[in-house]
């Protein structure tokens, strides 16, 4: 893993090719990890991914948390792996929760061409988050019904909300 | 060196004109295949665009046994949650409760004992040879090989019965604790997986002899459902089908945890990636498998089985009779649960398909606020349709048997 001294220097070489990208860095239980803007995910990931040194060529997971009531609200982590040298390293990118008044869905670019791997991991971020990934050839929702309303991994998805259909319901239901 | 099939081109044939440059000369049919369907090993649903017998286009559709685990794992206190996550992958799911515990001991800073990372290891590989028991004996029921599913059933019933012994279930154990395990094992364990681990290695020739020489299954198996190793990679996809197109990529040595790297094993590879390698890597896994867990047992350190920090760890039963205190933390964590520090942490183990990674975010609460499960299936299956397109339809059913989805996995 990169120390903390050695996410300082990652921060610092990739300010060089793209000022104001690293917004902050975190050394939290021997886990590093870079705060992107999220409008530069796309150039930081690919530094790490290309430029001579990193090799961060390997997308292990890519999942979406909800920090309610913080704001940004939503972090989109990228756990990245060098396999060479056997190191993880985590990009967040925190996106803002638009106004409830906007009905629009946070959004941030898809790293598909980058990694394929965050095919299927981008499509389940949508379903479950409703995390709008620009770019990505068929963001549909995965494991939910197509016609699912509502982004249940939310924090402030209630639980319990969903009837259940029984044959005595039935026709209240449908 | 097994190439690649060569698929003949249907033009030309069902009766349309045969000089196969017009679009008209080929017709393609899409049918589907699941959700409930034998060789889907679950209820996984393909889309399958077929010419004749040949796949041109494939479309897993999934999500028919979601059940919203992650969610759920979120209204309730750490040490409930251990059950549910267990559910998902459930052949393996010894793997999930140590890739979940793993992720809160090192949230919280929990040291486990020596003898539950010995215990854990053991438990953990004889899941992984139940595992690739069921994976062999249903994917050689697929390509045609029935008595496999008895021989290698009557196996994983001697591993359900150490579990039996051990933790008092067949499945879904609850075996492993945050801090340890939740019980010691009992006297004559020892011997009964000594005898198990014994025989294992014995058992697997059997396999071998009744497959490796088979006709019928070699013809299946060798040069299909190949994927170069850069594209696998570049597709995430981890565990016996990056080894068997020649990757020694395991994260048992990569990252040392647990009782790993005191202990000596292989990484067994393939070379050429296909399905008959995929078949050879996992079979000489279990091999591995019994050596670790006979080293594990030769080394098997006394010592306390679970840590003893009040804080997380539940007192001996025998306490509460005697002292308050211990009755006290008993009364905390039964009702509240521990709370662990705002945080967040991704943990990552070997499963039997692949990087199984658990994401833990914590808030401070007795209630994780976020789990998140990277299954290593779900990952694996965006490789299925490079994996078949181009081939024939009863080779990507060879090739969904060696890819080995666990759709409780998948879905969650």
């Amino acid at each position: 893993m990169p120390d903390a001294p050695g996410l300082e220097l990652i921060r610092g070489e990739i300010e060089q090719d793209h000022p104001g990208a690293v917004l902050d860095t975190s050394f939290d239980r021997e886990q590093p990890a870079l705060m992107v803007d999220p409008a530069q995910i796309l150039s930081v990931l690919s530094w790490l991914r290309d430029a001579p040194g990193q090799g961060y060529g390997f997308l292990s997971s890519l999942h979406v948390a909800d920090y309610l009531p913080s704001r940004p609200r939503f972090g989109v982590h990228y756990e990245l792996l060098n396999r060479e040298r056997v190191e993880r390293l985590r990009v967040k990118a925190m996106l803002e929760d638009p106004l409830p008044a906007d009905r629009q869905l946070p959004e941030i670019d898809s790293c598909v061409d980058l990694f394929p791997t965050a095919e299927f991991q981008e499509r389940e971020a949508y379903d479950f988050f409703g995390i709008v990934f620009r770019g990505h050839p068929d963001l549909t929702r995965i494991l939910l019904p197509d016609d699912y309303v509502g982004w249940p991994l939310r924090r402030d998805f209630p639980v319990g909300g969903e009837p259940v259909t029984f044959t005595h319901n039935e026709r209240r239901y449908g | 060196m097994a190439e690649a099939r060569d698929v003949p081109s249907l033009s030309g044939q069902y009766g349309h004109s045969s000089d196969g440059t017009s679009g008209e000369a080929t017709e393609v049919m899409t049918i589907n295949i699941g959700p409930h369907h034998p060789a889907t090993h679950g209820v996984l649903r393909l889309v399958v665009d077929l010419e004749g017998e040949v796949v041109r286009d494939l479309r897993p559709v999934v999500g028919y046994v979601h059940t919203g685990i992650e969610k759920s794992c979120e209204q309730h206190s750490y040490w409930k949650v251990i059950p549910f996550v267990e559910r998902m992958d459930y052949v393996s799911y010894f793997f999930q409760m140590e890739a979940f515990c793993g992720a809160v001991e090192r949230l919280v800073g929990l040291e486990i004992p020596p003898r539950a990372r010995y215990l854990r290891t053991i438990f953990l590989e004889l899941c992984r040879i139940h595992s690739h028991l069921v994976w062999l004996g249903t994917t050689a029921l697929d390509l045609g090989a029935v008595s496999m599913l008895w021989y290698c059933f009557r196996e994983r019933d001697r591993i359900l019965d150490l579990f039996e012994m051990a933790t008092g279930q067949r499945m879904h154990t609850r075996y492993f604790q945050v801090g340890g395990v939740i019980e010691d094992v009992p006297p004559g364990f020892e011997t009964k997986a000594r005898e198990f681990v014994a025989e294992m290695p014995v058992r697997v020739k059997q396999y071998q002899a009744l497959l490796d020489r088979n006709e019928v299954f070699l013809s299946r198996t060798k040069g299909t459902g190949i994927v170069p190793r850069e594209r696998l990679l570049e597709l995430g996809v981890t565990g016996p089908l990056l080894r068997a197109a020649g990757e020694p990529w395991d994260l048992r040595k990569a990252f040392e945890y647990l009782a790993y790297p005191e202990l000596d094993f292989k990484i067994p590879v393939g070379t050429v990636g296909d399905n008959y390698d995929r078949y050879r890597v996992r079979v000489a896994e279990m091999v591995e498998s019994t050596r670790i867990v006979e080293q594990a047992l030769d080394a098997l350190p006394e010592g306390p089985h679970i840590a003893d920090d009040r804080k997380y760890v539940l007192p001996p039963r025998s306490e509460l009779s005697t002292s308050m205190e211990s009755l006290i933390h008993h009364f905390k964590l039964v009702t509240e649960g521990y709370r662990v520090e705002p945080g967040e942490l991704y943990y990552s183990i070997e499963s039997p398909r692949g990087e199984l990674g658990c994401f833990v975010l914590a808030d401070g609460s007795s209630k994780p606020a976020r789990v998140h499960f990277r299954d290593a299936s779900f990952v694996n299956l965006q490789a299925f349709r490079e994996m078949s397109v181009g081939g024939y339809v009863a080779d990507m059913i060879a090739s969904l048997g060696m890819l080995d989805p666990i759709l409780g996995g998948v879905d969650r």
